[in-house]
């Protein structure tokens, strides 16, 4: 019963974020100040993680696969290929709802519990619109551009690791790199990190909407929106997985 | 002028506020008080709209609310101004953007006007040089003060005020009572504002509405408070001896101003 309640609160309060703007170019500035805070700010810890697991899955594919029938170009093509299907779309995208997440959770929460949103109602502002529309536009637009980030950076990483490590040479990594490139998996994932950006910025934003109570809450809350879009992540990958693959 | 009868309000059976009428008048600054919990805030917020009543009306210059469009809704917003207890300036905005951000949001006004207008807004409240501060940055009754700028930037029909002077010092508690009185009378607006300041009590209310338990138990001004016979708002009005001995000198001074 209580998912009912909250699927249809969760389903009512989208009809009000996606109603008519008051004022389009409020919204335009506010959405640039989105942008910045959770794209633009997320970009060092995106590369950062992705130059790492690039690098990891590069020796752990060499150790795995090691066997005088493997060509080594496997390892090359093997670290694009899991970058590209699922770390720098999905495991990216749980690693978002951490970071982007608990600080929408956490934001709209406590501009809930200090009366913010309600000076904003009173004042005949659409809260819901003002405040959700721009961080959903914001992180589903920079979302796909991360994406893109990670793989490249991860297959830095990996053409820094693997040599370094004396696992493959520059040149066997590079041609397994290019070799029996799909471009589908990139359309695919990339339509993923569109439907998982959604995710990461609305329902922490509903649940930092309707909090009730304190700090205490707040940080609860920030803490709930974090589990349950992890959850919902995992769960519509699985999904999309089946549909586009089937 | 505000009007509301009858209203009724509960939240999951509990009923919080009962059969509550009375009128609000125009120009005056009205006051509801009653102790923490009587619900003061909810009949505040159910007559600005935040909260949806059970029963009853609720009635702007003779017209019920309950049948307005939305967009007649939207309009009355604009013309309602709130100071909410903890001021609830927004934190990523500096003190002017909040001032300004009604205009931004509802006004027409070039740039040049917005700014003027926020200036002046901010300099009727007393506060200068502080454009450029944030909320974090200023004290509580500057923030109280920036609160009632940015809520009489559009020049609002009508004001409420939630415990305005909750955590102030009691000169600045005076300072804000007398700037909300003195924009009352300027602007000529309904003014509601709720509190459990004894100083407000005695100073602006030119109409008092005691609330205990959801009801309503007395209605009056400043000075019939004096004389009330009313057992439960004497008991929360002058709880305290000096209040007592002040109501004694207030009398006598009453007594010697008509005689």
């Amino acid at each position: 019963m209580k998912f009912f309640f909250h699927l249809g609160q969760y389903m009512l309060l989208m009809k009000k974020v996606f109603s008519k703007p008051e004022k389009g170019r409020i919204y335009w500035r506010q959405l640039l100040v989105e942008i910045e805070k959770l794209g633009i700010d997320s970009i060092g810890i995106v590369v950062i993680i992705s130059v790492f697991m690039g690098g990891i899955i590069t020796l752990q594919l060499t150790y795995n696969l090691t066997n005088p029938f493997m060509p080594s170009y496997l390892i090359g093509l093997g670290n694009r290929d899991t970058l590209i299907l699922e770390f720098s779309s999905t495991v990216l995208s749980l690693m978002l709802a951490g970071k982007v997440g608990a600080n929408i959770a956490t934001e709209i929460g406590s501009m809930r519990i200090t009366e913010q949103i309600d000076s904003m109602e009173i004042m005949g502002v659409n809260s819901a619109s003002f405040l959700i529309l721009p961080k959903i536009i914001a992180v589903v637009f920079v979302s796909p551009m991360l994406f893109i980030l990670s793989i490249a950076t991860g297959l830095v990483g990996g053409l820094i690791t693997g040599p370094m490590a004396g696992v493959v040479t520059t040149a066997q990594y590079l041609n397994g790199v290019t070799y029996a490139f799909v471009p589908y998996y990139v359309t695919f994932s990339g339509l993923k990190t569109l439907v998982f950006g959604f995710l990461i910025a609305s329902v922490p934003a509903y649940k930092g909407y309707y909090v009730d109570g304190g700090a205490l809450e707040v940080g609860k809350v920030s803490t709930q929106s974090v589990v349950t879009t992890s959850i919902l992540i995992l769960f519509f990958d699985l999904i999309l997985t089946q549909i586009f693959f089937k | 002028m505000i009007e509301i009868k009858n209203l009724c309000k509960s939240f999951e059976e509990r009923p919080v506020l009962k059969d509550i009428s009375t009128k609000f008048e125009k120009g005056k600054t009205n006051l509801i008080i009653g102790q923490s919990g009587s619900g003061k805030t909810v009949l505040l917020k159910s007559i600005v709209g935040l909260l949806e009543i059970d029963e009853g009306e609720i009635l702007y210059n003779g017209e019920d609310v309950a049948h307005f469009s939305n967009k007649e809704r939207k309009s009355l917003r604009q013309d309602i101004g709130m100071v909410f207890q903890g001021g609830a300036l927004f934190d990523s905005l500096t003190v002017e953007e909040n001032v300004r951000f009604p205009l931004d949001m509802f006004s027409k006004q070039t740039e040049k006007e917005k700014l003027d207008r926020v200036n002046f807004c901010l300099e009727r409240v007393d506060i200068k040089g502080a454009n450029e501060l944030y909320p974090a940055e200023i004290s509580g009754g500057m923030r109280k003060r920036v609160a009632i700028a940015r809520a009489i930037v559009l020049n609002p029909k009508y004001l409420f005020c939630d415990e305005p002077n909750s955590g102030l010092d009691p000169m600045t508690s005076i300072l804000i009572d007398n700037l909300i009185n003195q924009i009352t009378r300027d602007l000529d607006i309904t003014t509601i504002i709720n509190t459990h300041d004894m100083n407000s009590v005695m100073e602006i209310g030119d109409n008092i509405l005691f609330i205990s338990h959801g009801e309503k138990w007395w209605e009056g001004n400043k000075n019939e408070i004096l004389y009330t016979s009313n057992e439960k708002l004497n008991d929360f009005v002058f709880a305290s001896p000096l209040y007592r001995e002040m109501r004694t000198l207030k009398k006598q001074e009453l007594k010697d101003e008509q005689s």
